[in-house]
């Protein structure tokens, strides 16, 4: 099988003040279509800035980073937007929904890029909004609704344009157990239902044992790949 | 138009203080439009002066008199079509706050001169049957409350009549329309041959001739030839065309266009920094939202785009209602008198339409730019 993500000799650094930090060294990873991989460790190991690069929201010093059989690492900026746009679906810790749209209008945002017709826009909204089990609240603000149904229409807006992957930062970082269980179900029905590849960083132990897949990262290095039985 | 959804919301994240914003705004085109449409007023109030109509005063002042004499010789010239006369009268209705427009004319010969001036025939008939007949412009009968028929006294400062008193009394003959000749045509006419008769000093002068020509292209050389002919005279004169005699008393008012656009500067220069600062703050204020919009694929220049949009969609939309109002300012009656049937002139409206788009840009541009340097990986981590 043809990988979606492969990543070849990747490094990171950033320069912090007058101090140059590397963040990660020389990663080697691949991930196979249809994976649920959780990407763990302690603060500062590397995870965000490895899913960042997975995602095309930053680029690595040195190394190659392949996704969806593009080269995303030699991109430009402007290229690499739309690239995002087609590939990539979002979802984040602290759901960073707008607050001044409805939901519905919130999950239409990343449809704005396309081409498609105001008629099938909504359509394609109230598919994505069914699909995470919030239909009837679509024309509710976000304050007007809980943190486990703002990160429910974080989700439809992260799948809305059928994404090639979804990447999901501590997706119940911010949530109670309970409604951490509903995400973390939520995700495993679009991994095995609608086969979406899916990388998660999470500190969550708990939220990992969703995964199929589950990776170490500590100091900017990976140490532990394990993989589960569907 | 996709994106005004975006674009609108945003504009309203935080209501209270784009409304404050949108109501200096609307202000200051509020501001704008009246100067300006007032300066523009009075430019097309000028240019609808008539070209062939000469106004020959004394040459030291105009409220020195001249002789009744220069009347006939005047009107002998080639190419005069009409003359008539107007004497000052200064007066007023009641007390002195009531100022009345009033001057001593020869009416026949007036509304020959005027010829824009609607008066029915019948009223001129009246005036000429009656010595102490005054024709009125029908704004100042509404104003007082005055009609046909009355008799009304008036006080003037300047003359006292042989009975030795300073309120004469009239009776109102006729009204006028003169709504087509705009601002600045005076009110009311009495007979010129009744005042000189019953006035105690100063007979036999006149402060104007109004002087209609045939051919507006002789106007300088009649104009010359009428001053030639007083040169050396006891009283010289200045004779000067309509638009020039506007001009020179607007001079007296002030530089109304560089007052205007003075004012107008300096409140656009300071709104300038307010939508700035708004714009600026409520950039400031969604940098984790701007990250999002670019995270799910929105290129720089889109956000650029998206937060310049939201700037001119302020300014314009502010700018708009602000020209608005000021345009059904210039409908009000007391704006109506002055300019006579005047409406924001479409240049005003343009060029508001401009500074808002200008205001606009500058205030826009660098809160814009600021969101499309914008670094994701920064902005989500709230650096």
């Amino acid at each position: 099988m043809t990988a979606l993500v492969t990543l070849r000799n990747v490094t990171k650094s950033y320069v912090r003040g007058k101090q140059k930090v590397e963040v990660l060294h020389g990663i080697d990873l691949t991930i196979e279509p249809g994976e649920f991989l959780a990407l763990m460790g302690p603060s500062g190991s590397g995870k965000t800035t490895l899913l960042n690069l997975v995602a095309g929201l930053d680029q690595p010093t040195t190394g190659e980073v392949l996704v969806a059989g593009d080269r995303i690492d030699q991109l430009s900026r402007g290229s690499l937007s739309d690239w995002r746009a087609r590939h990539i679906g979002f979802i984040f810790q602290f759901y960073n929904l707008l607050p001044v749209l409805t939901a519905e209008a919130n999950v239409e945002v990343p449809l704005l890029l396309t081409n498609l017709s105001k008629s099938e826009r909504r359509r394609r909204v109230q598919v994505a909004l069914e699909l995470v089990g919030l239909a009837e609240r679509a024309r509710h603000k976000p304050n007007e609704l809980s943190g486990g149904q703002q990160q429910r229409v974080a989700i439809a807006r992260a799948i809305v344009s059928d994404p090639t992957l979804l990447v999901c930062d501590e997706p119940t970082g911010d949530l109670d157990r309970q409604s951490a269980e509903e995400i973390m179900n939520l995700l495993t029905a679009l991994n095995r239902s609608h086969k979406k590849t899916i990388v998660m960083v999470t500190h969550d132990p708990k939220a990992a044992e969703y995964a199929s897949r589950e990776l170490h990262l500590d100091k900017g290095l990976l140490t532990n790949d394990t993989r589960r039985a569907a | 138009m996709k994106y005004f959804s975006l674009v609108w919301a945003g504009l309203w994240r935080k209501k209270t203080r784009t409304v404050f914003t949108m109501i200096s705004i609307v202000v200051a085109f509020l501001l704008f439009g009246l100067l300006q449409g007032i300066n523009q007023g009075f430019s097309v109030a000028m240019r609808t002066l008539d070209v062939d109509r000469l106004y020959v005063s004394a040459r030291t002042g105009m409220t020195d008199g001249m002789p009744i004499s220069y009347l006939q010789r005047i009107r002998n010239l080639p190419g005069v079509r009409a003359v008539s006369l107007w004497a000052y009268f200064g007066g007023y209705y009641q007390d002195a706050r009531k100022v009345v427009p009033a001057f001593a004319t020869d009416a026949a010969e007036l509304f020959k001169v005027y010829k824009e001036i609607k008066i029915k025939p019948e009223y001129l008939a009246a005036m000429e049957k009656t010595r102490t007949g005054v024709l009125i412009r029908d704004t100042l009968a509404t104003q007082y409350g005055w009609k046909v028929g009355d008799r009304i006294p008036i006080g003037t400062s300047i003359w006292t009549n042989k009975a030795g008193s300073n309120t004469w009394e009239f009776d109102i003959v006729g009204t006028f329309d003169a709504s087509a000749y705009g601002m600045g045509f005076p009110a009311f006419y009495l007979n010129y041959s009744y005042f000189d008769e019953a006035r105690s000093f100063g007979t036999g002068q006149v402060h104007y001739y109004i002087v209609s020509i045939q051919d507006p292209k002789q106007a300088d050389r009649i104009s010359r030839e009428i001053d030639a002919m007083f040169a050396n005279s006891s009283v010289e004169t200045r004779t000067q065309t309509e638009f020039a005699l506007a001009q020179s008393q607007l001079k007296q008012l002030g530089d109304i266009n560089f007052i205007a656009n003075a004012i107008v500067g300096a409140v656009l220069f300071t709104l300038l920094f307010l939508t700035a600062n708004t714009m600026m703050q409520s950039v400031r204020e969604r940098t984790s939202e701007l990250a999002v919009l670019k995270t799910l694929g929105y290129s720089d220049t889109k956000v650029l785009l998206l937060v310049m949009t939201e700037s001119l969609l302020l300014c314009l939309f502010a700018a708009a209602l602000g020209i608005g109002l000021a345009a059904v300012v210039f409908q009000s009656p007391a704006l109506q008198k002055l300019f006579g049937n005047f409406s924001m002139p479409t240049l005003v409206m343009m060029m508001g339409a401009g500074i808002a788009v200008a205001v606009a840009f500058v205030s826009g541009f660098p809160p814009a730019w600021r969101a499309r340097q914008l670094n994701i990986v920064d902005a989500l981590a709230g650096r």
